[in-house]
């Protein structure tokens, strides 16, 4: 293994203690991890704070910021940070006005999440919970734990940081996070695996000639393994399963603020139409270079078109990342006008920046 | 009068000084088996479980000296609270809510009788299939409690002592874990893999066996 690091136990902390030197204007706390803009907590505003492994950056941490969010909780490389981290981020970012937490759906992520917003709300800090599970790799919820939270994070990220910034309560950016959730679609592939520091080895084995399609963002394995082909065919072959995704049901739990519990909801996400406005989304794992997401767009645009669906808006790059891994995902988010407003919207963050 | 009081002091089995023994104990296996747990986990998972594991006894092993004068609830109460705040992933909260519900029927005691050994693992399971809502048969460490602690409570009704209804039980959490080999996941990060989960032991299921087999060295 070639990494630049110092002590594997370092990683995470380092690379926080780097942010903090290289951007004043956020407030990186060690011990526990997390970060929050340096005007935090912002009166008035509800506080958005994401969290998951580390590994996947500039998501979260390079996306706090004005107009995205409020706080970050890193955990340890591609495991879910801890509830104390959340509580802690929680209690610095909330200025009265509530925690929203936009939380990926891995079961790790998702239990420590919950716990986290039990203890906020034994505090009495208004808190809600949006799932974010947006990977159509995933069929089925009923024999899985539902499809994994990936691209769609990034853009619910920044139209509801903007939303929250414009002045939307709690429950409105809470609608609006879901709103997004729900009119995203995603789908990853990988040509290499990646090596989480502490393993010290590739997490799968990938042939020279074999690629993996419909992974998540944690090297973990996909839906399945096929031989290396043409970046059409892949593009086209990822494309058309976002498209021609079916209706997606599965019960999610959110918390209910006012009674103090957990409560299921039953939440489809209709597919997408001909005629339909869409932002796209190419982001690399991390290792493919931009010059191979631009093939990618170019053969997506023209798929799209051919669906009848209109790009309103792309984002090129790598974003959410799983280390070294070569490999790239898609994601279409359905728009309209409120969405895109928000999209627009200004925002100052390290990974994101536009309009400020 | 005599023989009451020998009964009870016979029901008296596990002391605190074995609870500590235990965490202690259970210290020790996950870090010798770090590299085994993270195995486990790399077919099925992200090739972390037995460095979350790992990273998550050693912080309760710095903890432990600041509750070595508690009761046994303390002790497990702040187990449960050093897991769920070191080791995150999914096994941060399950195992994290164990200790902390476990740690509820034995509060302010110092010594357990077989009763309180029995609540005290069952309260556990609880807090395990409440916080992760894992079904029998989904592959995961619930696979590996529920025979270990059936085992438990049937080698206590059939007049077992401690020492031979915990070896039932570890028996138990063995079978359990090993009949998680031919399951396929429903739950967690091996659900995704679908059929491809079938054929690999549940590094969940394996850590639970390890921390019963830890349970039955640290009283025997
Ligand atoms: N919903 C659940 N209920 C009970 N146990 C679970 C559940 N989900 C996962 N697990 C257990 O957690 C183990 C994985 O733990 P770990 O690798 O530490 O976390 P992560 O899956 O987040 O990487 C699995 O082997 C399984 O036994
Ligand atoms: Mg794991």
């Amino acid at each position: 293994m070639k990494k630049l690091i110092n002590g594997i136990d370092d990683v995470v902390r380092e690379q926080l203690q780097g942010m903090a030197a290289a951007h004043p204007e956020l407030s990186v706390h060690i011990d526990p991890h997390y970060i929050v803009r340096g005007d935090a907590p912002v009166a008035g505003k509800v506080a958005v704070i994401s969290g998951g492994g580390s590994g996947h950056e500039p998501m979260h941490g390079g996306f706090v910021g004005v107009g995205m969010l409020d706080g970050a909780c890193p955990g340890e490389v591609f495991t879910s940070p801890t509830p104390d981290q959340m509580y802690e981020c929680g209690m610095a970012a909330n200025s009265g006005a509530g925690v929203l937490f936009l939380v990926k759906n891995y079961t790790g992520d998702v239990m420590n999440f919950e716990m986290a917003a039990e203890m906020l709300a034994a505090e009495g800090v208004p808190v809600q919970s949006i799932l974010i599970d947006d990977d159509v790799a995933v069929k089925d919820s009923l024999y899985t734990a539902g499809r994994r939270g990936v691209g769609t994070t990034v853009i619910i990220e920044k139209i509801v940081g903007a939303a929250a910034e414009a002045g939307y309560n709690l429950d409105q950016c809470a609608d609006l996070a879901r709103k997004v959730n729900s009119y995203g679609r995603s789908m990853g592939m990988a040509l290499t695996s990646c090596i989480v520091p502490a393993a010290g080895k590739p997490t799968f084995d990938l042939g020279d000639d074999e690629i993996e399609i419909g992974i998540g963002i944690h090297g973990e394995p996909g839906q399945k393994r096929m031989p290396m082909t043409s970046a059409d065919a892949i593009t086209e072959m990822m494309a058309l399963e976002i498209i021609e995704d079916d209706a997606y049901t599965r019960t999610v739990r959110e918390w209910d603020t006012e009674n103090g519990i957990w409560v299921e909801l039953e939440l489809t996400d209709e597919p997408l139409a001909a005629g339909d406005s869409v932002i796209a989304f190419v982001n690399s794992m991390g290792g493919t270079p931009v010059s191979e997401l631009y093939a990618v767009y170019r053969k997506l645009a023209a798929v799209c078109e051919d669906k009848g669906i209109t790009i309103a808006r792309n984002l090129i790059g790598p974003y959410i990342t799983s280390l070294e891994m070569q490999g790239f995902s898609i994601t279409l988010v359905k728009v309209d006008d409120e969405i895109l407003k928000f999209w627009d919207a200004p925002v100052n963050t390290p990974g994101l920046r536009w309009g400020a | 009068m005599l023989s009451v009081l020998t009964l009870s002091q016979n029901l008296m089995t596990v002391t605190k000084a074995e609870i500590l023994k235990w965490i202690t104990l259970s210290a020790d296996v996950m870090q010798e088996n770090k590299q085994y747990l993270t195995d486990l986990d790399s077919p099925i998972g992200d090739a972390d479980h037995g460095i979350n594991m790992a990273r998550g006894f050693k912080k309760v092993l710095e903890r432990l000296p600041t509750v070595q004068d508690k009761d046994i609830g303390n002790i497990l109460k702040t187990t449960g609270m050093a897991l769920i705040s070191s080791v995150g992933g999914a096994s941060g909260p399950l195992y994290g809510t164990f200790f902390m519900r476990a740690a509820a029927p034995v509060m302010s005691k110092e010594v357990l009788t077989d009763d309180d050994l029995v609540a005290m693992l069952d309260m556990g399971l609880e807090g395990v299939i409440s916080r992760g809502r894992a079904n029998l048969g989904d592959k995961t460490m619930v696979d590996g409690w529920t025979p270990a602690l059936e085992a438990l409570r049937t080698a206590f009704a059939n007049g077992a002592d401690t020492k031979t209804a915990m070896q039932a039980c570890v028996a138990g959490a063995e079978q359990g874990m090993q009949d998680t080999i031919p399951m396929l996941a429903k739950k967690g990060r091996a659900s995704y893999l679908g059929e491809r989960s079938v054929g690999h032991q549940d590094p969940g299921a394996t850590s639970t066996y390890f921390l019963l087999n830890a349970l039955l060295e640290a009283i025997s």
